[in-house]
């Protein structure tokens, strides 16, 4: 299934750097994510979109993840040239990552 | 402040998440009901630089112009509630914005009963050469480059100020704070300092004034705004209720809204708000603290209310954030719509086409960006992978350039047009007319020892 189905998401920027806030829609969904939604495996799923390595917290008490997704946003707010320069739908994009509810 | 539910309890009433935000919000915010303080939020980090300009031209410009029409419309209600306001509207001129509210307060006639606090001493780009020259490098955060680097294009330089000075003319009488740069977060927590006479070594509950401040300084996105967790079922958006904070002394606070507002205040929209922009959540550095975001207790107090509890902070740094605007070179942006049958693919043809006459003419660009609106512009390959474009009823084609110099952007924006007659066909979509270069003003964040900052705070009498 997609990610979507187990957490929303809210995205937005720090100068090239664009941040993904990982909330699980239901706190028993929050180990799946933890497990699942790794920094290696979010680099592999934007790959081609950002130029940067992707770092990632854990928020246990909001039973979230952040991601910061490095080099996302071609130079960032007014330099850039993206539709999204400041990074406000990376969020939706990761809820397309296929995750396995039952692993 | 008023007693509610038995506890001493300041009420914060958040107006503006950005200039531009709904006017009609702040208006709202004090006629809707109870609150105490009215908190507007008017600068992005780009913001200081265009007031700059502003200033450069006219000395009694260069701060939030719309502060003045607004503060006509709420002054009255302000004098009759006793609502006091915290706001950075001064920009890079808070002192010609406070002279521009006590002129204003006068007409009214609320001469002798209004005291305006003037926030200054964020603007450092008078004394940038001589901080350079002591050793202070201001270097990127980003990249590592010292300012020296960019000196010759720098616009404007301001120090980010925590809640301290905004306290400091709260104390003193002010009714109305207009401050140059003061964090967002600052804003908020100034009047539960204030209120509560938090010392400035407490750090746990410096750390829940801050949290609050994040919480609504992007105004309706923590009421419903932007809300992705169920939203096609927020209710009666066009009525969003704007987020109050109730606080009490202990460091607790619920976040709510004016009843019979539109929106919805719970903990999964609450919670996209507090990871909206969010680095290190066990370190969130402010002027004022550093607050830690991983402490932070969620409860549904109430419909639309959600009570904060257990949020720890550690002390603040030894440096202030400085924010430096530098212009950067120019960019522009053409965009045509092609029509089904085949749209996706004569997109990419006039991509091809205007790619090899650009390199044809032997102009040199730092960047040419190609997205295909419909079809991959935010999503990217995630987005080609998982839909079929082949029979998308029209895609936008949009390209971007970007230079140091201006005439490869120039040249490239008299290369758009031509395509409706020479390239592809089925298209459409360029009523806009040719599109203008714009000059780029890049935002260059560093840090500063504090001890180099000296706020000041001035009462202004109307």
């Amino acid at each position: 299934m997609r990610l979507l189905e187990l957490a929303h998401a809210r995205s937005g920027d720090k100068g090239d750097t664009a941040n993904v806030g990982l909330i699980a829609l239901k706190p028993e969904y929050y180990p799946v994510l933890v497990k699942q939604v790794t920094a290696a495996r979010v680099t592999r799923h934007f790959k081609g979109m950002i130029n940067g390595p992707v770092e990632r917290y854990e928020l246990p008490n909001l039973h979230a993840l952040n991601f910061l997704l490095h080099g996302a946003l071609d130079g960032g707010g007014t330099i850039s040239l993206k539709t999204d320069a400041q990074g406000k739908v990376f969020s939706t994009a990761l809820l397309r990552l296929e995750v396995d509810l039952a692993k | 402040m008023t007693r509610s539910r038995g506890r001493q309890t300041v009420r914060i009433a958040g107006g503006q998440g950005f200039w531009g935000d709904w006017l009609e919000a702040p208006y709202r915010q004090v006629t809707g009901g109870p609150v105490d303080y009215l908190m507007m939020d008017y600068l992005a980090e780009v913001t200081m630089s265009i007031l700059q300009k502003q200033k450069s031209r006219d000395s009694s410009l260069g701060f939030a112009k719309d502060f003045v029409p607004l503060m006509e419309r709420l002054l009255p209600i302000l004098v009759e509630r006793h609502i006091r306001v915290t706001s950075n509207a001064g920009g890079v001129n808070p002192r010609a914005c406070a002279q521009a509210v006590a002129a204003l307060a006068h007409r009214l006639g609320f001469g002798g009963k209004l005291r305006i606090g003037v926030v200054t001493g964020d603007d450092l780009l008078a004394r940038l050469d001589g901080l350079l020259a002591r050793g202070h490098e201001l270097r990127n955060l980003d990249t590592g480059r010292p300012l020296s680097d960019v000196r010759d294009r720098v616009l404007s330089a301001n120090a980010y100020l925590g809640a301290w000075p905004v306290v400091d003319a709260l104390r003193r009488g002010a009714d109305v704070v207009v401050a140059g740069r003061v964090t967002d977060t600052g804003l908020t927590l100034a009047p539960m300092i204030h209120a509560f006479d938090w010392r400035p070594d407490a750090w746990d509950l410096l750390a829940a004034g801050t949290v609050a401040g994040h919480t609504i300084e992007c105004g309706a996105q923590c009421s419903g705004g932007n809300c992705l967790k169920d939203w096609q079922t927020i209710p009666d958006l066009a009525n969003v209720g704007y987020p109050i904070v109730e606080a009490g002394p202990d460091g607790t606070f619920e976040i709510t809204k004016h009843p019979g507002t539109g929106g919805r205040i719970d903990v999964a929209g609450v919670t996209e708000q507090l990871v909206y922009e969010m680095g290190n959540p066990a370190e969130y550095i402010t002027p004022d603290c550093i607050a830690d975001f991983t402490t932070i207790r969620l409860t549904q107090a109430g419909k639309d209310r959600v009570r904060f509890s257990g949020i720890k902070g550690r002390p603040a740094t030894d440096t202030l954030k400085v924010s430096v605007a530098y212009f950067y070179g120019y960019k522009a942006v053409g965009t045509l719509v092609y029509a089904w049958p085949d749209a996706y693919k004569k997109a990419q043809a006039a991509d091809r086409v205007l790619r090899q006459r650009l390199a044809a003419l032997g102009l040199k660009f730092e960047a040419v960006l190609t997205e295909f609106v419909g079809a991959d512009a935010t999503h990217g390959a995630l987005a080609r992978a998982s839909a079929p474009l082949d029979d998308l009823p029209e895609v936008q084609l949009r390209i971007g350039v970007r230079s140091p110099d201006k005439a490869p952007v120039e040249r490239f924006t008299r290369e758009i047009a031509p395509l409706i007659l020479n390239g592809p066909p089925s298209v459409t979509g360029f009523a806009g007319g040719r599109p203008k270069p714009e000059e780029i003003v890049a935002y260059w964040p560093a840090l500063l020892d504090k001890r180099m900052v000296e706020p000041c705070v001035e009462i202004v009498d109307a």
